[in-house]
């Protein structure tokens, strides 16, 4: 990948007047035929400019929504805009402008990775010819993916398919990104990249919808998320906001644990845990100054080692959205 | 491109707004070259070049030195018996011997693939998203299955005539009707029989690429074409079933025949198209419907 400060910096004066919302879902409801109903209600609103995270456990609709927003399948019900046209009835004008991976990459084996994209960019009937042999090579070089582009696809690794798959997205220059588990498969040194990458898509100005089970790569990389379980939305909104929901632990460790967790009661604190000389409890209230609470603990002789209030992760707001956690709905 | 060009692309890319004409060859062209590329239509052509090559040397052996050999007989393909006399006519024949199995079924293998196999890959939802345009990329694939028509079909002629000069004297032909014709209308008689079978296939071609808008399996798709096609084979050999004969896509394949008739016989071969040109019709329409329509869950 090139140099990120030198893009970043051209990349400036992208940077658009507010605008409608990029994506935005009313009633999006999706029923498989054999009855299940994979998306149901989705009322989802994806803000210009933002890198939206949507999470959600496995089945949770997360691809099923994302082939709708692409017009490869027609809602049961509800309706789909897509920079603010209606999809899949403005695909051909829409599509050009959005740069999708979705469920996975899929190349041609036979056929090598620049070949791949020269088919798929000839597919875009709006796509410039006389740009086309550049572009390509833009693209895999953005990816990493150069110096292995006359290697046929079949003898790809899953990680430089990956690479492939995005390399097909960033064909051109896109408002939209919509990027199904991007780093599936990526070892850890490309899963950084992509991070980077997205990073630097953002910064030109590209709006990046991304599914992902990995919650600290949103906690990373989003600005807005997004959280569906079996189906449903459960909530929505910048990624602050959803973190903050969650409630943090106060956490002291202490060589006098049931003391602490004594003290700790009488000051009105909740789902207290003692855990050898470790105790936590659900972290105070805002009105609470955590100070004092260090100081009613010293002054009635427990031994304090360290006293804190750990931030509330994106994982935390997940597990207290979702309930049951990261388990497959039936 | 420079990154200044990038930067103002992405400024003004306003939805709504493409650059070009919607339709460009681009997309009928890539798909040529992609199935021709693929190693499988490789080994089909290959196979259908190898059978003018066994037959022209089958021939060979049997008469000898190849001498021309009188008619040896009714049995056979049609035209074999002529062969060693004229290697022309090892066109007519190896054209004979291919057309009710191999050639229907290189196209039944190619035409079953072309959706479906997509679709099996996943490439299919990234050809989509391009976004090709379903009808248009549909349109696509069927020109590039009548294509392989016609490439097929030259192939099996050409190797046909190569063999065929190679291993026996060629010269003026005598047609079905007795009379005699030069070499130069021999050849021009053979370049019209190539095409009038490669055009013959076009229903088959079509109906195969409706099979392949039903499922996601390649494979599942060109083992129903195929079947299909054996089936109605022998639905056309069932003397019971004559009252729906005319309606079988193969029934008037072999009138290619007529074209070295003295004069040219049109009946059975305007038959023929008349025929291919409701297939494609039919089978046209269900593989806009049903693709048109499909969710790709692929
Ligand atoms: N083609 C299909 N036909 C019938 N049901 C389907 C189909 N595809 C998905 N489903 C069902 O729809 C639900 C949602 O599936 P979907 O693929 O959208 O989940 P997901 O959130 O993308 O999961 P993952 O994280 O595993 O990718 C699941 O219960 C699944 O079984
Ligand atoms: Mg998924």
């Amino acid at each position: 990948m090139r140099d990120t400060a030198a893009r970043a910096v051209a990349a400036e004066p992208a940077r658009r007047p507010e605008r409608g919302p990029v994506i935005e879902t009313r009633g999006l409801t999706k029923r498989y035929r054999g009855g299940q109903v994979a998306v149901d209600g989705l009322d989802l609103g994806v803000p210009d400019g933002s890198v939206f995270g949507f999470l959600g456990p496995n089945g949770s609709g997360k691809t099923t929504t994302i082939r709708m927003l692409l017009g490869l399948i027609d809602p049961t019900a509800g309706s789909v805009r897509v920079l603010g046209r209606p999809m899949p009835a403005a695909a051909r004008a829409v599509l050009p402008h959005v740069g999708a991976l979705i469920e996975g990459p899929a190349a041609y084996g036979f056929l090598s990775g620049r070949d791949n994209l020269l088919r798929y960019d000839r597919a875009d009937p709006s796509a410039d010819p006389r740009t086309r042999g550049a572009r390509v090579d833009d693209a895999l070089d953005r990816v990493g993916l150069a110096a292995a582009a006359g290697k046929k696809a079949r003898a790809y690794s899953l990680g430089m398919k990956q690479r492939l798959g995005l390399a097909a997205a960033l064909l051109r220059p896109r408002r939209l990104l919509v990027l199904d588990e991007p780093t599936n498969g990526l070892d850890p040194q490309g899963m950084r990249e992509i991070r980077a990458l997205v990073r630097e898509l953002a910064a030109e100005g590209t709006t990046v919808f991304l599914s992902s089970h990995l919650l600290d790569e949103i906690e990373q990389v989003c600005t807005h998320a997004a959280v569906m379980a079996r189906g449903r939305l459960l909530v929505q909104g910048p990624v602050a906001d959803l973190a903050a929901r969650a409630r943090g632990r106060l956490a002291v460790t202490t060589p006098d644990p049931e003391h602490a967790v004594r003290i700790l009661e009488e000051h009105g604190l909740t789902g207290l845990l003692a855990d050898g000389d470790r105790v936590s409890a659900d972290a105070p209230p805002g009105d609470v100054e955590p100070a004092d609470l260090s100081a009613a603990l010293v002054h009635g002789g427990v031994r304090v080692r360290s006293f804190g209030v750990e931030r509330a992760s994106l994982e935390d707001a997940f597990l207290a959205l979702t309930g049951e956690g990261f388990d497959v709905a039936g | 491109m420079s990154r200044a060009d990038l930067t103002t692309a992405v400024a003004d890319g306003v939805p709504g707004a493409p650059r070009r004409a919607l339709w460009t060859f681009g997309i009928l062209r890539s798909e040529l070259t992609t199935t021709l590329r693929r190693g499988r239509t490789l080994v089909l052509l290959g196979v259908l070049a190898a059978v003018p090559v066994l037959v022209g040397v089958a021939v060979r052996i049997e008469t000898g030195d190849g001498s021309s050999a009188g008619p040896d007989g009714p049995h056979g393909p049609a035209f074999l018996a002529q062969v060693a006399g004229n290697g022309l006519f090892l066109v007519f024949a190896a054209l004979s011997a291919t057309l009710p199995v191999f050639l229907p079924m290189a196209v039944g293998v190619v035409a079953g693939d072309s959706v479906a196999g997509e679709a099996g890959g996943g490439t299919l939802r990234y050809l989509l998203v391009a976004p090709a345009g379903r009808a248009r990329l549909l349109l696509a694939k069927y020109a590039a299955v009548l294509a392989f028509c016609l490439v097929a079909t030259l192939v099996v002629a050409v190797s046909a005539l190569a063999v065929g000069a190679l291993l026996f004297p060629v010269g003026e032909v005598t047609t079905i009707s007795g009379t005699r014709i030069g070499l130069g209308e021999g050849l021009l008689r053979a370049g019209l029989i190539a095409v009038a079978v490669a055009v013959s296939l076009t229903g088959f071609a079509a109906l195969g690429l409706f099979v392949s808008t039903l499922t996601n399996s390649g494979i599942a798709a060109m083992a129903a074409t195929v079947g299909v096609l054996i089936t109605v084979q022998i639905l056309d050999t069932m003397p019971q079933l004559d009252a729906i004969h005319p309606y079988l896509f193969p029934h008037y394949w072999l009138s290619f025949a007529d074209l070295l008739r003295d004069p040219l016989y049109w009946d059975g071969i305007v038959s023929d198209l008349g025929l291919q040109a409701v297939y494609v019709a039919v089978f046209g329409s269900a593989a806009w419907a049903r693709f048109t329509a499909k969710d790709i869950t692929a």
